[in-house]
């Protein structure tokens, strides 16, 4: 390979205005992380390990903010309604990578709202499926599919638990250079990876809930007793979705 | 031997294929002169030679979504956002032509030399956010 050093300096540049476009694609509000921000240059250990509490009692009804920020951020809103595709279908299964649930528990008539995505499990029943090894668990803990080797054969989606997953099942026309997607591939939240991995250290659903004013969701590294969501975590209390299954999820919920 | 064999044929005619190929393999050989992308207008060089480029991103290209999917390093130097960003020309309104429409960098070689490309079906064709 050719490593002289007029294409070193070629490879410098190439890398220098990759960086640059990165830092011009991040929105008003978040520019202070933009500043520091800086492509991840080694491969990421399990030094780190990601991860969210979302507080349900912060979380208003009819609040959609979350899953606004996930389809802008993620592009996933670009996506329209396949012309052959009629309303309910569309509805029923079209990418969603963050939902708002409502639960009532009928014995005492307690409404609980809260947004539920990949929760990014230790031990993933997506992974454990998969055929081809295209879904995967990342060595900071975020669960993703690979879009190069997976097949499409839904095998994740049965076995999640949580609903957590996507298929798309019609040719995606625009997407984001961020977060590539197209069709035949699974999808779900990656607690916005190319965020992480240009520095940034807030999920675009945290920075929206923020910004409405509730914040009920807090994202960080649990692996870190200093960080934000170590500090909630030690101090209120907090359940695992589906604890019965031993899955050590990343994503932990107060207030249900 | 009086009679050729026909696997000797057919290499002959694998050579002269090849050989044709191989040497029209430019969509535009004037892409920079006649482009308006980012690399026609501002030049620069590619992270690799062209000539090398013409034969091998694909290899390049192969074995960074690994290093960048997988364990998460962005600092490559093969990286497939790098190659839209530099190589989507503009049309007249100044809008950007997706690189995988007829005639454009990447579409016009594979559509010549009938490879399909696969990249485009999720990664973005024009230089976005």
């Amino acid at each position: 390979m050719n490593t002289d050093s007029k294409h070193e300096q070629g490879r410098r540049d190439f890398l220098k205005h990759g960086a640059a476009a990165a830092t011009v694609a991040v929105a008003p509000g978040v520019l202070l992380h933009a500043v520091n921000a800086k492509p991840r240059e080694e491969p990421v250990t399990d030094a780190v390990r990601w991860g969210m509490l979302v507080d349900t009692t912060k979380c208003a009804d009819g609040c959609n903010a979350c899953v606004e920020a996930c389809d802008q951020e993620n592009g996933i809103d670009m996506m329209l309604k396949p012309a052959s595709a009629d309303e309910a279908e569309w509805e029923r299964q079209k990418p969603r990578w963050i939902r708002k649930v409502k639960v009532k528990d009928n014995l005492t008539e307690k409404v609980t709202n809260l947004p539920l995505m990949c929760v990014h499990c230790e031990h993933p029943p997506c992974v454990d499926v998969c055929p081809t090894g295209a879904s995967f668990r990342r060595a900071d803990g975020i669960v993703m599919v690979n879009r190069h080797t997976c097949i499409g054969c839904r095998y994740c989606m049965m076995a999640c638990p949580y609903k957590a997953r996507s298929f798309i099942h019609e040719s995606v026309q625009y997407q984001l250079t961020a977060v590539p997607r197209g069709k035949g591939c699974v999808e779900s939240c990656t607690f916005c990876v190319h965020r992480l991995d240009r520095g940034q250290t807030t999920t675009a659903c945290q920075d929206a809930c923020s910004r409405e004013g509730h914040k009920a969701i807090v994202f960080g590294d649990l692996r870190d007793p200093q960080s934000e969501v170590s500090q909630v975590l030690k101090r209120y209390p907090s359940v695992a979705l589906r604890a019965d299954l031993k899955l050590n999820p990343g994503v932990r919920f107060a207030g249900i | 031997m009086a009679k050729r064999s026909p696997a000797a044929g057919f290499w002959v005619v694998l050579a002269v294929v090849l050989a044709a190929t191989v040497g029209a393999a430019q969509a535009d050989p004037n892409w920079r002169e006649n482009g308006t992308s980012k690399a026609a207008v501002e030049g620069g060089q590619c992270v690799r030679e062209t000539s090398w480029m013409r034969r091998n991103h694909m290899a390049l290209i192969k074995h960074d979504r690994e290093l960048t999917v997988v364990e998460g390093v962005r600092t490559i130097d093969g990286s497939l956002a790098g190659c839209v960003a530099c190589h989507a020309n503009r049309d007249a309104s100044g809008g950007f032509i997706p690189v995988e429409a007829e005639d454009q960098f990447c579409a016009g070689c594979h559509e010549y030399t009938a490879t399909t490309l696969d990249c485009f079906q999720c990664h973005a064709t024009v230089p976005v956010k």
